[in-house]
């Protein structure tokens, strides 16, 4: 395609401090009309910061931006809004309480009335085959539709540059297929895209040239149709990324975990009904758990960890001990480990140290407490023990956990848990929002352990990494269980129709072996 | 005027302070702030509407001498919790710390002093209609303002595209800031708000309920006022049936005790905190089960980052 | 807006202990501008405030009088506020402690009953604490019903009831028709602890209740459930803390301790019971554990600080007829400057010029 010859957006030198922390280091960026570009990097390499000053979100401490050719001055989304550039999240920014045409707009200048806005809202959503009830409140709604709000709202701009932050991360196979048939037909329009990702894959499949950052830095521009992902990862990582080893030799043997016909209603009234959940864990296997984020991963969670208890007793089965009606005290001393999807304020007081962070969940069965007192050089020894084991980098001994990058303290909430060899490990994505490095260690991890015996069910949304480590795969949707699948013989396809619901997943059309390896986490 | 005109007048009395404040409290609730300071801005409000009235001879001053003393405790409130995101619980308690000690200050000169009472409206023909008459055209004019200040929330609320933008911040403010609303400049003008109408709450209780000012007269009123918010799942017509059930209450119990019923007058001066309990303990029940209708951010600090 | 905050990447420890000892300064120039702003000398006030009842031994004693409610209340507090739980009640789980207490105290008046008296006063007005705080700690717990407006108006419920006692069936009849009970008898009273002065035994309870705070919040697994559940309820939950029974102990635990320093005050100092037996030391306390930054010898500290504020609060109303409401506005203002100073040790604050100048300034 032949480039017109000014940029719609030009990003010039963009610097951006916060506190002594250089988030942005003089980038350089050209957004044309008519072309997808990507922004590939990894957790903290400066993405969001890039585009968020680009959205006039946050201000930068130095470079300017050029709109057409002209300098401008972001002070504020609206401004952003005004020259035609809008944003979908990758947090989505709805509002949960409120209804879909409220939410749209929300986004929007406020300039048309609400009745004019509502007529627009069917029209737009209809002619992109984008479908939504403008009456519902969005808590409602699968992750899917919430995303679909944020486009539509999006496009309702008419928006001549449209950013998107990681849209694919939450969506099944299916739907991203959907969600590329729509920004081919946003770039054929003449828009020009910005499109932030770190799945290489797709970006290959999407873009017309990617921009690469590193620690805040730019590190290159390239047309990644003429690159492989291997060395686009490169890129990114800036060395080679450390393969993770299968053991060999593991055997499956008995199941250690079991859960027998569980049902269970939601504690919350926007939460996902289990129903009839099945399944076992052996020993010495890693069992894959996917699925798009809230189809009851974090209800199966609550209820396996039992942060909230079952119905029967032997709705859990813990080595061979009716586990359902223990708490999670009761489940770690059966020998259960347990690692929630939220590093921050679920897996650890952010505001408290790595000791006491290790007394949480060591205090149950650790012997860091004796008498009711505790024992604080014990609760020292196991952050040490822990960063040693998973080299957490870290300021000092003993630092508040907020303190450490995400990577490392992954490795450490991670690490607590494998260094009491628990029987059996349940974690949620354990590698979530991780740099490369961190993940591949992570996964090793999980494996080595399962080739120790233990029974390890991982909950994921990245297939890519479940695909990776896992020895069978069973996928949740609407709080049901699908049967496991062998990973060998399983098909992204099938997967992926699995994900979205249909029982058709298990007849896959035309199987293709699904390729692992050349995502680099989330 | 009959046995029946008279209790119904001393109930919209009782329950206008009620509504003003929790109407005002409402809006700041709404837009994701918990103001736990209503006793103490009311009890300001109380003691500087009266020093307003008493140096002026004019309701109308005292009121807005009310009014301002509720609003620049509330920017004590919002300062803090806003600009320095300190607890808002911790500084609601010492916002009512502070007011009921400084109203005591501000008010000592003024113990035992007496003004003239607002005045009562009266249209000949409709305000002696009987029965009806001065239960509705006989009132003060707080009592016209606080309904009217009801349903004006009320339009703000549903009908306005600012009342969206303050419900949305309500619900979150990440989103909220995403999208660009000044998160805690709406907040600002809400705690700002609910102030002005907790000062005014204040002052009506000694420009019109009572014509003179004692040092905690408000009696717990702005402690109610915020039951009241959450009696009304947030809603602001529901406030007006809840306030008017309070003010009853209160009324109620003094016709009893005068009675004398030989049932110890204090059990009597208990019963609209004891319902209170009562009524905070029902609602939050039925609530529990049909999913919460609090402001999903009612409470949490936030700040932006830059 | 000109002001920002910006998370520090660990606590400031400098500020954690500097915090109060700021908010202190800070509070005193406020109050000495409010003292010229009402026409006193602020030099002399200041003076009768703060060091005249230092250098009078009545005066120091009277101080320790003061402060041994207030810091059995604190700590009590403290621990609801450390597990983020909202007991404002105090006051009123006091008087009631004292009421529950002075039954015993009243029906055996004048029976010369014994040595048991006494404890048995102390143990019913713990335990009357205890129950009456459960009152809204239930009702958070069975139906969600907010402990904080619950607990608030337990309180004029518990004056009413104090009320109605001493006007009715507990009303002395030699007592001229003053509400109040008969003097309590030797066996119903707190001792002494030293002649001429009226320091009791409840300050040496206070002071193993300090010290029996301190070892279980630094030491025990208890204390460590207190600290998650405030600081990060769903991790707490995670460890497997249930935050249910801890609102229901942290309640009873203050209430307890506020019941016992009910009776303490009743059976002490003020010898039988009467109506206004507390100053408002349910409410000041919560100003004491906050200044004491929710540690217990903090709040020992905090509650002699704010027990210096009283008695000097009656000095200045003698001797320069400064009003006793201004002591409850050095308290208020007391209690926001040390808010916003807790807020410097998360944060860091920044002035910068307003975002659009920013923006330009770069250009």
């Amino acid at each position: 395609m032949a480039k017109p010859s000014t940029p719609l957006l030009q990003a010039i030198g963009i610097r951006k401090l916060y506190g002594d922390f250089l988030a942005n280091d003089g980038i350089d960026l050209d957004l044309y009309a008519g072309e997808i570009h990507a922004l590939l990097g990894e957790n903290g390499a400066g993405k969001s910061t890039l585009v968020k000053i680009m959205y006039g979100l946050i201000q930068p401490s130095g470079g300017e931006l050029r709109w057409m050719g002209d300098k401008i001055v972001l002070a504020g989304p609206s401004e952003a809004r005004a020259r035609g550039i809008a944003m979908v999240f990758q947090h989505f920014s709805l509002f949960d309480n409120l209804t879909v045409a409220e939410n749209v707009a929300l986004g929007l200048d406020g300039s048309e009335s609400f009745a004019a806005m509502s007529a627009r809202l069917a029209k737009v959503s209809h002619d992109y085959g984008l479908p939504l009830d403008p009456k519902r409140e969005v808590w409602r709604l699968s992750v899917g539709e919430r995303q679909r709000i944020e486009i539509v709202r999006a496009l309702m701009q008419n928006p001549k540059l449209l950013i998107l932050d990681e849209p694919t991360a939450v969506l099944t196979p299916q739907e991203v297929d959907q969600l590329f048939v729509v920004l081919e037909r946003l770039k054929s329009e003449g828009r020009a895209l910005l499109y932030i990702s770190h799945k290489l894959e797709e970006v290959k499949r999407l873009c017309d040239t990617a921009t690469i950052l590193r620690g805040g830095k730019k590190v290159a521009t390239c047309d990644p149709r003429q690159e492989t992902a291997a060395s686009l990862a490169r890129m990114m990582v800036g060395g080679e990324i450390g393969e993770v080893k299968a053991a060999s030799g593991r055997a499956a043997t008995i199941p250690r975990l079991v859960i027998n016909d569980l049902s269970l209603a939601p504690d919350d009234p926007h939460g996902v009904y289990l129903r009839n959940v099945s399944l076992e864990v052996k020993g010495g296997e890693i069992l894959g758990l996917a699925g798009v984020a809230g189809n009851g991963q974090d209800e199966l969670f609550a209820a396996l960890s039992g942060e909230r208890m079952c119905e029967h007793s032997d709705d859990v089965i813990i080595d061979g001990h009716a586990a359902g009606a223990l708490s999670i005290t009761g489940r770690r001393r059966l020998g259960a480990a347990f690692v929630p999807e939220e590093r921050i304020g679920h897996a650890t007081a952010p505001r408290m140290k790595l000791s006491e962070n290790a007394l949480l969940t060591g205090h149950a069965a650790s012997g860091m407490v004796k008498h009711g007192f505790v024992d604080k050089p014990a609760t020292l020894a196991t952050v040490d023990k822990t960063t040693q084991a998973f080299d957490v980098r870290k300021a000092k001994r003993d630092p508040e956990a907020v303190s450490l990058s995400g990577g490392n303290l992954q490795k450490f909430v991670v690490g607590r848990e494998i260094l009491r060899e628990p029987g059996i490990l349940v974690v949620s994505q354990p590698t979530w929002g991780v740099d490369a490095g961190a993940a591949a260690v992570i996964r090793q991890a999980l494996i080595d352990l399962s080739s120790r015996g233990t029974a390890v069910l991982v909950i994921s949304q990245d297939l890519d990494e479940l695909i990776e480590i896992a020895d069978r795969i069973a996928v949740m949707f609407h709080g049901h269980l699908s049967e496991p699948i062998e990973t060998a013989q399983a098909t992204r396809e099938q997967l992926g129709l699995l994900m979205g619901g249909s029982a058709a997943g298990t007849a896959g059309a035309a199987p293709e072996p699904a390729e692992a390896g050349h995502a680099v986490s989330a | 005027m009959g046995m029946f005109e008279a209790i119904v007048l001393s109930v919209i009395a009782a329950s206008t302070p009620l509504l003003l404040a929790a109407a005002g409290e409402l809006v700041v609730e709404r837009s994701g702030v918990l103001n736990l300071g209503v006793e103490g801005m009311m009890i300001m409000g109380a003691a500087c509407g009266f020093a307003g009235a008493w140096l002026t001879g004019s309701t109308v001053i005292g009121a807005l001498f009310g009014i301002v003393a509720g609003m620049a405790m509330a920017a004590i409130f919002a300062l803090l919790t806003l600009g320095l995101a300190v607890n808002q619980v911790a500084t609601g308690l010492a916002l009512t710390i502070l007011g009921v000690g400084l109203s005591g200050l501000i008010g000592a000169g003024f113990v035992g002093e007496k003004i003239v009472p607002a005045p009562h409206l009266y249209i000949p023909l409709l305000t002696d209609l009987p029965l009806v008459g001065h239960i509705l055209f006989g009132q003060d004019a707080f009592v016209y303002l606080s309904i009217a200040l009801t349903i004006g929330i009320w339009y703000f609320l549903y009908r306005t595209r600012r009342g969206l933008v303050l419900r949305a911040i309500g619900d979150n403010h990440s989103s909220a800031h995403a999208l660009g609303y000044p998160v805690l400049q709406v907040r600002l003008l809400a705690v700002l708000f609910g102030g002005g109408c907790a000062g005014l709450a204040g002052a009506y209780l000694p420009l019109a309920y009572t014509p003179f000012f004692i040092p905690g007269m408000t009696a717990g009123r702005g402690w109610i006022a915020l039951a009241l918010v959450v009696f009304a799942s947030w809603r602001p017509g529901r406030l007006v049936g809840g306030a008017y059930l309070f003010g009853a209450v209160t009324i109620l119990q003094l016709h009893a005790q005068a009675l004398g019923l030989g049932i110890p007058s204090q059990l009597m001066s208990s019963l609209p905190y004891l319902a209170c309990v009562i009524v905070l303990v029902l609602i939050s029940r039925t609530r529990a089960t049909a999913g919460s209708a609090a402001p999903a951010s009612l409470g949490t600090v936030f700040v932006p980052d830059r | 807006m000109p002001l920002v905050l910006e998370r520090r990447a660990e606590r400031s420890k400098l500020i954690a202990i500097a915090s109060p000892l700021i908010a202190i300064a800070l509070t005193l120039i406020t109050i000495s501008i409010l003292f010229a702003l009402i026409g006193k000398n602020p030099a002399q006030a200041l003076y009768v405030y703060f060091i005249e009842p230092l250098i009078d031994p009545y005066s120091l004693s009277e101080i320790v009088v003061k402060a041994t409610p207030l810091v059995m209340i604190g700590v009590g507090l403290s621990l609801c506020y450390l597990a983020n739980v909202w007991n404002i009640g105090a006051e009123g789980q006091f008087l009631v402690g004292a009421v529950a207490g002075s039954w015993i105290a009243v029906v055996t008046n004048g029976t010369h009953a014994g040595p048991w008296v006494l404890p048995a006063m102390l143990l019913l007005g713990a335990a009357a604490g205890a129950l009456y705080a459960l009152i809204p700690a239930i009702c958070k717990v069975k139906f969600g019903a907010s402990e904080i407006l619950t607990s608030l108006m337990l309180v004029y419920v518990a004056d009413l009831l104090l009320d109605y006692l001493v006007r009715g069936p507990w009303r002395d009849p030699k007592g001229f028709n003053f509400p109040t009970t008969a003097d309590f008898d030797p066996n119903a009273t707190v001792p002494v602890l030293f002649d001429g002065s009226r320091v009791h035994l409840g300050s040496v309870i206070a002071l193993l209740v300090v010290m029996a705070a301190t070892v279980m919040l630094g030491r025990t697994i208890k204390g460590f459930e207190i600290r998650v559940v405030g600081a990060a309820p769903k991790a707490a939950r995670f460890a497997g803390f249930n935050s249910d029974q801890l609102v229901l102990f942290t309640f009873a635990v203050s209430g307890a301790l506020a019941g016992l320093a009910g009776i303490i005050e009743v059976a002490g100092p003020v010898g039988h019971l009467q109506p206004g037996i507390s100053p408002g030391y349910g409410f000041t306390a919560i100003i004491v554990a906050f200044l004491g930054r929710l540690n217990p010898v903090g709040i020992l500290i905090a509650g002699l600080f704010l027990a210096l504020t009283f008695i000097g609060g009656e000095g200045a109303q003698i001797s320069m007829k400064i009003p006793l409401d201004l002591t409850k506005v050095f308290q208020g203002i007391l209690l926001f400057y040390v808010l916003a100073c807790d807020s410097l040790i998360v944060y860091r604050i920044r002035f910068i010029a307003s975002t659009r100048k920013a923006a330009h300034g770069h250009v």
